[in-house]
């Protein structure tokens, strides 16, 4: 080894790199080259400079950090995906801003035009760049790993000794130790090159694919899916079809044929609560006993939905989402006719489950006049009625159920055309029952009581009290594609940066003395210290296969180390 | 015994429960305080010892002239130790090649000394620690993560445990101790006055085994991704520290002495590249558990709703990190940036989303 190899010390960042190694360095990776050259004249020398660019390390670089901080807004600007009311309260308290916000399509950012053109670049940057590095990592499987570059002390990791074995012997040793440990081995003129770790390259490719499996999965998802809510009170029954729902969303090319035909009816809903403890009142099993068909003229057939277990029909989940109690009452006229009776679903205001809603009579009710009129009635319940606790109940079960009511005769204004919600009274022309001291008339009933509404005018009854369930059925296409790409990434992920691709070379020629020189060098990318490691053993078993000279057993550190300040292979490791 | 008095009973020892947990966890407090004093003694009694030498040598060798070559002996497993051939080994392309600092001792003993009790009190503290999350846990009756006390004191016992596993695997790691304890003593800090909730119910939503394996590993990821910023951001001091001496310009003589005690900008720069790489599979796992586990319970495995947005970009930041290593022109400081920026991410994430940002993970509870 002579003095020329050293570098000037005065350079303060020595070209120790891939630069001078000629082929041996190239292609540890397929990443590919930053040019950043002009682009040649013409149209095609434009459109092969952009995708160039775009498909080069420096531009993926820029779009996914675009990506991320065009995924902001959309984190703390209020979504119609999400929130609905809250855009809409947002509009109301900033119309101007709300205008700006509109136009940049603040409001859905994820479906955006520009988010959308962030991801897509990205993704075209992506396969531009998969397509490629697959075809250069096959030649690099098909081919050889590249023979030894001249100088191996301008390695990264180098040793060498003389030794008496002649110098076939040693490179054939050479070639069986590194076959043996698994590296793609082969003899190149003085030298054995060897490689190891290809598993990096294909865990990165089966990455990258993977997150484009994951993107078309997703996007199919959101074009394709559904998503509709139907309360269910115990013994009623719901099928599958549009005007069913409660409310429903869908994706953008959702069509009504889609719906998986099925039906299914509500037998009993259960829930358990803890009885003691701090967690006194949380939920111990919430379960929907449920009796389902499939298709027109399916056969019934039982199951149980929980709650994180849902019923899964075709392509539908049928999620338990919320229960509550609903009431059954009966209403009565003046003359004791009975002019309604349901179970009426009351919605929870907190986790003790303490409900409200509204019961409303339409037709069918006569006054004592005789004359046709509507009532409404606003309930408010506790599952548990404590005394001392008169408004929230102090806990989800059905403990000591007290139902207190309020009701309102008059015109219920459902007849005007304007949607209405179920759970709220339009008290616009309805007047109050009134007590004797002229105070609205509130009773708190349990069950079996009735409360008599004054002057004759009849009564309403708290019979009993059964249960709803709200179910959530949706359909979410490509799911499992999803899935899978998620769990090969994962691998992917895991193999590309767990594994690190190294070579090897072996280099053994008679010196000029007649006495062989063997030198070994390993490269690896520059964050793997595990190469001086793995070269420090495969040259110690070499060694004892051809030991060295009396003397002569050191590397020469005099020629390296001068000013490339070598350390120690376990000081590289931290 | 009638139902009132099983409850009142259950209550109590829960109560005691909660008591002895935050008795334990001011007890870790205390002990994390005396650590942090051992720690402050050994940069003390460190910067005592010689370490201009190193300064001078580097300039030295700037300046041309030769530097001792610190060659040994690769320790090999088999009998023929001394006589196998030494592995030398050059600092890869387009770094500079300093040898790592000494540590915050110094080299001085008086300052090692120092440095181990801080390493003992450590653990012992983290034990106390660990003690007082497993009796919050017990006193609750479930994962001590249900609001942002359990959270901050689960995190900060981690970061710890990370710390001292790496110790425990030799890793040279002990310089972190004085900054890790540092802000584990203010994450606590702000557990115990601003954050402290009592104990308290979980919504039946986040029943599920998924919630375990989600949050844990967000834990475990969010600790781990902790001791990478800190090496990150003494990377980047020593980084340009190192590029002022190289110019040929004098650095003060508090930064020469800290600075000189730390592992070289090389080595840093890999140590927290390695640890976000390590941890950087495990995110992605954990974005994903938590994909599945909102499909389980929302019906939906994505929704864009902020947790899960930040958890992304949070993926997309560190990706983007470990895609410039990968970038010429990218590599060193600009990427280490990336990757304090990443690290923001995740922290705003945690704090920001709970505070500022109303979804359906706003249960976790400021
Ligand atoms: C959706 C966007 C992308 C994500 C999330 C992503 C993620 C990642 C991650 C996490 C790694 C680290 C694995 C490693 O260091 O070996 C990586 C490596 C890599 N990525 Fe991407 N990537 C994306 C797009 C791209 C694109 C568009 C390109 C092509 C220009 C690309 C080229 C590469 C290359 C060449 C590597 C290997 C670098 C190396 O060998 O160290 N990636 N990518």
């Amino acid at each position: 080894m002579s003095k020329t190899t050293t570098n000037a010390p005065t350079d303060p960042t020595p070209a120790t790199g891939d630069e001078d190694l000629g082929a041996a360095g190239s292609q540890l990776s397929t990443a590919p080259e930053d040019t950043l050259s002009v682009p040649a004249l013409g149209v095609i020398g434009w459109a092969r400079w952009c995708w160039r660019q775009l498909t080069s390390m420096r531009v993926a670089l820029l779009l996914l950090l675009l990506l991320s901080l065009g995924a902001i807004p959309g984190s703390l600007i209020p979504q119609t995906g999400t929130d609905e009311t809250k855009v809409a309260d947002f509009r109301n308290a900033n119309p101007t801003l709300g205008d700006v916000y509109d136009k940049l399509g603040l409001f859905h950012v994820y479906s955006s035009v520009w988010f959308s053109s962030i991801y897509i670049l990205l993704f075209v940057s992506l396969i531009g760049c998969i397509v490629p590095r697959t075809w250069q990592f096959v030649g690099q499987l098909r081919g050889r790993p590249p023979g030894a570059p001249k100088r191996l002390t301008r390695l990264p990791a180098y040793t060498t000794w003389r030794t008496e074995a002649e110098p076939e012997q040693v490179r054939e040793a050479a070639l069986a130790l590194l076959k043996k440990r698994r590296f793609r081995a082969h003899l190149a003129g003085d030298n054995v090159a060897a490689e190891k770790g290809y598993l990096r390259e294909v865990g990165n490719l089966a990455f990258h694919i993977a997150l484009i499996v994951m993107l078309i999965a997703f996007a199919w998802g959101q074009l394709f899916k559904m998503e509709g809510n139907k309360l269910v009170v115990e013994g009623d029954g719901f099928s599958n079809t549009l005007t069913q729902y409660d409310d429903f969303k869908s994706g953008t090319l959702f069509t009504q044929d889609e719906l998986d035909p099925f039906s299914f009816t509500l037998n009993d809903f259960q829930g358990s609560y803890e009885k003691t403890g701090p967690n006194r009142g949380t939920a111990r099993t919430f379960q929907a006993d449920v009796s389902y068909s499939v298709g027109a003229y399916g056969k019934d057939e039982r199951t149980v939905i929980k709650v994180n277990k849902p019923m899964e029909i075709g392509d539908s989940k049928v999620y338990l989402t919320a229960h509550g109690y609903a009431p059954v009452i009966t209403v009565r006229d003046g003359k004791g006719k009975v002019v309604y009776r349901d179970a009426v679903p009351l919605l929870p205001l907190d986790n003790n489950i303490t409900s409200s809603g509204v019961i409303k009579v339409m037709d069918g009710y006569r006054n004592t006049k005789g004359v046709r009129e509507q009532l409404g009635f606003e309930a408010f319940f506790l599952p548990t009625y404590t005394v001392g606790s008169e408004t929230a109940s102090t806990f989800p079960a059905l403990n000591n159920p007290v139902l207190n009511l309020a009701g309102y005769y008059g015109d219920l204004g459902v007849d005007a055309g304007i949607p209405q919600s179920v759970y709220q009274l339009d008290k616009s022309h309805l007047k109050e029952f009134k007590d004797a001291k002229g105070k609205q008339q509130r009773e708190n009933l349990k069950p079996g009581e009735t409360m008599k509404l004054p002057n004759g005018a009849g009564s309403i009854t708290y019979d009993s009290t059964a249960e709803w369930a709200n179910f959530q059925v949706t359909r979410q296409p490509a799911s499992d594609w999803a899935l899978t790409g998620s769990i090969v990434a994962i691998f992917g992920l895991a193999g590309s940066l767990f594994i690190s691709r190294r070579r090897v070379w072996v280099r053994a020629v008679k010196g000029a003395d007649g006495v062989t020189v063997v030198e070994m060098a390993g490269l690896g990318r520059s964050e793997s210290a595990k190469v001086p490691e793995e070269l420090g053993d495969l040259a110690g078993i070499l060694y004892d296969q051809a030991p060295g000279v009396s003397g002569e057993t050191e590397a020469e550190p005099d020629g390296v180390s001068d000013s490339d300040a070598a350390s120690v292979a376990e000081g590289a490791e931290n | 015994m009638t139902l009132a008095a099983t409850t009142e009973l259950a209550a109590a020892t829960n109560e005691h429960l909660a008591n002895l947990s935050n008795t334990l966890i001011y007890s870790a407090m205390a002990v994390y305080t005396l650590a942090f004093f051992a720690y402050i003694t050994e940069w003390i009694f460190g910067s005592r010892s010689k370490i201009g030498r190193t300064a001078a040598a580097l300039t030295e060798g700037a300046d041309g002239k030769a530097k001792a070559p610190a060659v040994t002996v690769k320790k090999g497993g088999s009998t023929a130790v001394l006589e196998r051939p030494k592995v030398v080994v050059r600092a890869a392309a387009g770094q500079r090649d300093v040898p790592d600092g000494p540590g915050a001792h110094g080299g001085d003993e008086q300052g090692d000394l120092y440095g181990r009790i801080a390493v003992s009190l450590t653990v012992l503290a983290f034990l106390i620690e660990l003690a007082g999350v497993i009796a919050r846990a017990a006193s609750v009756e479930r994962a001590p993560w249900g609001n942002m006390y359990e959270f901050n004191i689960t995190f900060s016992t981690v970061a710890v445990g990370v710390y001292l596993t790496l110790l425990a695997l030799r890793k040279n790691v002990r310089w972190m101790g004085l900054f890790l304890i540092t802000t584990v003593l203010l994450d606590l800090g702000i557990a115990v006055t601003v954050l402290y909730t009592a104990s308290d119910q979980l919504v039946p939503a986040l029943h599920s085994y998924w919630l375990y394996i989600h949050v844990s590993t967000a834990i475990l990821c969010g600790a781990v991704f902790y001791v990478g910023a800190v090496s990150t951001i003494l990377y980047l001091f020593k980084d340009s520290y190192e590029n002022k001496l190289a110019g040929g310009g004098k650095p003060g003589s508090f930064a020469t002495s800290f600075l000189e005690r730390l592992p070289a900008s090389a080595s840093l720069d890999k140590f927290s590249y390695r640890v976000n790489a390590a941890v950087f599979p495990l995110w992605t796992f954990t974005i994903i558990a938590g994909a599945i586990w909102a499909g389980d319970a929302w019906g939906r495995y994505w929704g864009w709703d902020p947790k899960e947005t930040w958890a992304f970009i949070t993926w997309v930041a560190y990706a983007c990190y470990l895609h410039a290593r990968a970038t010429a022109g990218w590599k060193g400081r600009k990427a280490a940036y990336l990757a304090l920026l990443a690290f923001g991410c995740w922290l705003f994430n945690y704090y920001g989303v709970n505070i500022f940002v109303s979804g359906k993970h706003s249960y976790a509870g400021v």
